[in-house]
């Protein structure tokens, strides 16, 4: 078999979470009754005038310059037409060719080598409704809640080489948006979702080969399994000398297959025009040098910032980072106990095992940063040991309390009176003189053995610094 | 004709709308007039005109992001011809 290239670009669509839609004053909130946010402007009437939601130029600037594309002084929207249930005037408001923003770029880390990502452009334009399948009746049922929701579009140029380079960029993406704070990315809803073009060719040949185009994929396994899929095929399709046809196609996610889509020929034939019911968008260097001097630190600032100012390795500064909410918990945590690298910890070991565990997003547990920082200065200050910690975590993560109350209700405060230690010691000791005999002929690990049954007798509750240090003493004596 | 039958053909399809060899007849013609008329505007001299993006001089027509109520189902649903569970009701869409 050749050596074959994977070409891919993705188009990525992110819905503004903005409070109304993008021409009318209908909510946008995701999961209401079918049909209940809606109007006579969202739902296609004849006659309606729609007017631009403000906030939604604010966002998908704010995207632009945070994605450093130029920000076009005028811009303009398109009618892009097509017939289809879900779209109930028959054309979609988008973006044809004066977009917003053009020309930026994204730097991605895959396996520790950071790549460059083209963007060509990105693009305001509204969502489509909802089709439901009725098993029942066999007829679709639409639902048109989601009508002109604001969506931005971002397309990126095909310089994307693989699988994991394109989970990358998508990761860097969403934890751009959520900084920006212009979309919830909950996945899942579809609030953030993309579409992949994907062609190969035997390395070393000019032309790209044909590409296809997989269809909303909204989960980062989903984009990564699709493609996976997706190169075997075409490069299996070459291999048998068969033909690669531009088409659009669906995943499967719990088949873990792609298919194509039944399309007609002149499926694409959208006949793009000028909206003439809205009014061009300009922009003045004011707007946007005000836009761009309140950007919030982005990801791989704050990380770099981390690694200086809190003295994290970067590897912790990467993972707080990735995502706005760990990165606030982590500071407002951290302002509290002062100990970064405690509180980094936390968040990276037994406190993210559990999220996933619960499959939450760490601003949804019952653990506040306040309650963390409280554990965390009850270690720092001997109150409590490290492994003591961990169960009183546990309970914290279970049920909300706060620290110090499951500390005093359980009674699990750290024994550092030595008189006390010393004298459990001195009955471990006495209790096992094979141990004692092994250690003095130098197996250490006799060590941990006492250790153990003396922890054991303290229900794990004695300072483990003057444990040791009490045992070493008594049976070098 | 400067429209062929085909095109309009191609138009009706993307539009779903099913001609009769007679409709298909009288839209041609009334198109190609159509298209015929829209067309002298290329004689017009447009040498240091601007592309226009919009028929009127106006630009940044925006309203607030403040939410107000939608309308009553009820009203929405009211024009569709077959509803149910709330939706609008269409034929089975294949994709």
């Amino acid at each position: 078999m050749k050596d074959y290239e994977v070409i891919i670009g993705l188009e990525v669509h992110a819905e503004l979470s903005t409070n109304t839609k993008m021409y009318c004053n209908c909510s946008t909130e995701f999961g209401a009754d079918p049909n209940t946010h809606c109007c006579p402007i969202c739902t296609g009437m004849p006659g309606v005038l729609p007017v631009l939601n403000k906030k939604v130029v604010e966002y998908a600037t704010k995207a632009g310059l945070a994605t450093n594309c130029e920000i076009s002084r005028f811009s303009k929207q398109d009618r892009k037409n097509y017939f289809y249930p879900d779209l109930p005037k028959a054309y979609q408001t988008s973006q044809y060719d004066l977009p917003l923003c053009i020309g930026g770029h994204l730097d991605i880390n895959v396996n520790g080598e950071q790549k460059r990502i083209g963007i060509t452009r990105i693009h305001i334009e509204e969502d489509a409704g909802k089709l439901i399948h009725d098993a029942y009746t066999g007829d679709t049922l639409v639902d048109m809640n989601r009508c002109a929701v604001p969506l931005i579009e971002i397309v990126s140029e095909p310089d994307i080489r693989s699988a994991d380079e394109a989970v990358a960029y998508m990761q860097t993406l969403k934890s751009i948006l959520e900084y920006l704070d212009v979309c919830d990315c909950k996945m899942q809803e579809g609030s953030l979702r993309c579409d992949v073009n994907l062609s190969v060719r035997p390395r070393g040949q000019k032309e790209f080969g044909t590409r296809t185009e997989t269809k909303n994929l909204n989960s980062f396994k989903a984009i990564h399994n699709s493609i996976e899929f997706e190169i075997k095929r075409q490069i299996e399709e070459v291999e048998n000398g068969g033909k690669i046809y531009q088409e659009t196609r669906r995943w499967d996610d719990a088949k873990g297959i792609g298919y194509a889509m039944r399309t007609k020929e002149d499926a694409h034939d959208y006949r793009y025009f000028p909206e003439p019911d809205l009014a061009p968008i300009v922009l003045s260097e004011e707007y946007i040098q005000n836009l761009k001097d309140n950007l919030p630190e982005m990801p791989h600032i704050k990380k770099e910032r981390y690694m200086k100012d809190f003295d994290l390795p970067e590897y912790d500064a990467d993972i707080l980072t990735s995502s706005i909410k760990t990165a606030k918990f982590f500071e407002e945590a951290n302002d509290i106990c002062n100990n970064p690298k405690a509180v980094s910890n936390w968040i990276m070991g037994d406190f993210t095992r559990m999220l996933n565990e619960k499959e939450i997003e760490i601003d949804e547990s019952k653990v506040t940063a306040q309650n963390l920082a409280e554990l965390i200065s009850l270690i720092d200050k001997g109150t409590i040991s490290s492994k003591i910690a961990k169960q009183v975590f546990e309970d914290m993560f279970e049920t909300g309390e706060n620290a110090k109350d499951i500390v005093e209700k359980k009674g699990l405060v750290q024994m550092s009176d030595e008189g006390a230690i010393k004298e459990i010691v001195q009955k471990v000791v006495d209790a096992n003189p094979q141990s004692i005999a092994d250690y003095k002929a130098g197996k250490d690990r006799a060590i941990g053995f006492l250790v153990g049954q003396i922890m054991k007798e303290t229900k794990g509750k004695a300072n483990p610094q003057i444990v040791n240090k009490l045992l070493l003493e008594i049976i070098n004596k | 004709m400067s429209i062929s039958k085909d095109e309009v053909k191609h138009i009706a399809n993307l539009s779903k709308l099913n001609l009769t060899d007679e409709e298909l007849e009288k839209y041609t013609n009334e198109l190609s007039d159509i298209v015929d008329m829209a067309n002298e505007l290329s004689n017009i001299d447009v040498e240091g005109v601007k592309p226009t993006a919009h028929i009127l001089d106006i630009q940044n027509v925006f309203r607030e992001d403040i939410q107000q109520p939608s309308y009553d189902r009820e009203l929405i649903l009211k024009n569709a011809p077959s509803k149910d569970a709330g939706c609008v009701s269409v034929p089975k869409v294949v994709e």
